[in-house]
């Protein structure tokens, strides 16, 4: 079996590059596990998780927020408009901006968005502490 | 000390204090430019595979996008001018402002009227001055865009292309913006962001292979939707970006020059300063000596 290479893309910076066992992406129309020799596929990424183990078996998850993902020949890109590992989430402040969307109410779409995304954000980082 | 080399020695220290401030400032703005190249190099990962994602999407993609279409007779447009929040930057903002105003004159010369769109303080000031129709603007971060920015002024274009000509929308989105070539070259330059040209041919597949067949999730189409509201985006914070690091170059040239011309200006002044002084003294001799003269000549006299 082969292996991924993986370049995960946020609009101002790259995220993360390296190689990988699977990756497991959460698209519009649900989850997606990719493992090496996936057929090319170009899916748009609903916000939420994207998950990867590394070569040596290191569990990585990142928050992802308004992407779309690529697979080609055992290359896999992900592009987002905001990524963030796990380990760079600021718990402290992800927790404050839940309590602030939380505040805010869910009556637009907006404001259901930014709920989620800040739930999102907060579960990828307890990922890490735990 | 006589008046005359007063005032000289005031206007060195005047001179001397502005090129002080001109010299602190083309220092920050050179730093400035280095950071802004980072953020440019920085965004350009995203940009290759997002055209490379939608160059692949379009050659699937059957059907024209609603972003593709429209073509024909036009008679609205909207023009997304980007400029400089803050001034002392040489020509940079009125350069942009000159194209803005010669893209307007060309589409007004086609029977189009031009809806402006408005970024930097400089491009609203020029606007409302003249009492003109401002259809959006937004100010206070030119020097350091973020993608939110570029987002908020995507969305209103996207809009404005999107609402039906009947009701106040524009058929084609121009912008204009500063292209940063390299440290010392900076072009102003102008591009249609929609209709979308025709991308396929900007990006050709790795390796000369035809793109894969890709698999799309949900759809070719659901995905080209998807992705034509990010290309645009991109776009436009692409050239935020750009512009930023034009401005900041443009602006140290301009307190370079300014230096520069501090430097002569105070080293003139001083040599006038001397001569000046110089005179000063030469008088008080000649009056001394007069004075002896006067003296001498008198008590030989008596």
């Amino acid at each position: 079996m082969g292996e991924l290479l993986v370049d995960l893309v946020a609009v101002d910076r790259q995220v993360w590059s390296g190689q990988a066992k699977i990756v497991v992406a959460k698209t519009v129309d649900g989850e997606m596990g990719i493992l090496p020799q996936h057929e090319p596929v170009l899916a748009v990424l609903a916000d939420g998780t994207v998950r990867l183990e590394t070569l040596d078996g290191k569990r990585m998850v990142f928050a992802v927020h308004g992407g779309f993902f690529s697979v080609d020949r055992d290359r896999v890109t992900i592009l987002a408009e905001s990524a963030e590992a796990s380990d760079e989430i600021d718990v402290v402040r992800a927790e404050s901006a839940l309590e602030r969307a939380r505040a805010a109410g869910l009556d637009s779409p907006e404001e259901v968005a930014a709920y989620h995304r800040a739930e999102t954000r907060l579960r990828v980082a307890s990922t890490h502490t735990r | 000390m006589g008046a005359q080399l007063r005032v000289f020695r005031r206007r060195i220290k005047s001179v001397g204090a502005t090129k002080k401030i001109t010299k602190a400032m083309e220092l920050i703005a050179s730093s400035r430019i280095v950071k802004a190249q980072q953020r440019v190099d920085a965004a350009l990962p995203y940009t290759t595979e997002l055209l490379r994602a939608l160059s692949a999407a379009a050659a699937h993609s059957q059907s024209g996008h609603l972003f593709v279409g429209k073509e024909g007779e036009h008679t609205r447009a909207a023009m997304c001018l980007i400029t400089a929040d803050r001034g002392l930057a040489g020509a940079y903002s009125s350069a942009a402002i000159k194209e803005g105003e010669a893209l307007t004159r060309l589409l007004n010369d086609k029977g189009i009227t031009v809806r402006p769109y408005l970024v930097g303080r400089k491009a609203v000031g020029f606007y409302r001055f003249r009492e003109r129709d401002i259809a959006g603007q937004w100010t206070g971060f030119t020097d350091q865009p973020t993608y939110e920015a570029a987002a908020e002024i995507a969305a209103a274009l996207i809009e404005a292309f999107l609402t039906p000509v009947e009701e106040g929308g524009c058929e084609e989105i121009h912008l204009v913006y500063t292209h940063f070539e390299n440290m010392a070259v900076q072009r102003v330059a102008t591009r249609r962001l929609l209709p979308v040209e025709i991308v396929q041919d900007e990006v050709p597949p790795p390796d000369g292979q035809p793109y894969p067949l890709y698999n799309f999730e949900p759809s070719p189409q659901g995905v080209l939707d998807a992705l034509l509201p990010k290309y645009i985006t991109n776009l436009v914070y692409t050239a935020l970006l750009l512009s930023a690091a034009s401005e900041h170059a443009a602006r140290r040239r301009a307190m370079k020059s300014a230096t520069d011309n501090a430097d002569d200006l105070m080293k003139s002044l001083t040599r006038q300063a001397n001569q000046a002084r110089q005179a000063e003294i030469t008088q008080e001799i000649s009056e001394i000596v007069g004075g002896a003269d006067a003296l001498s000549s008198a008590n030989a006299g008596s």
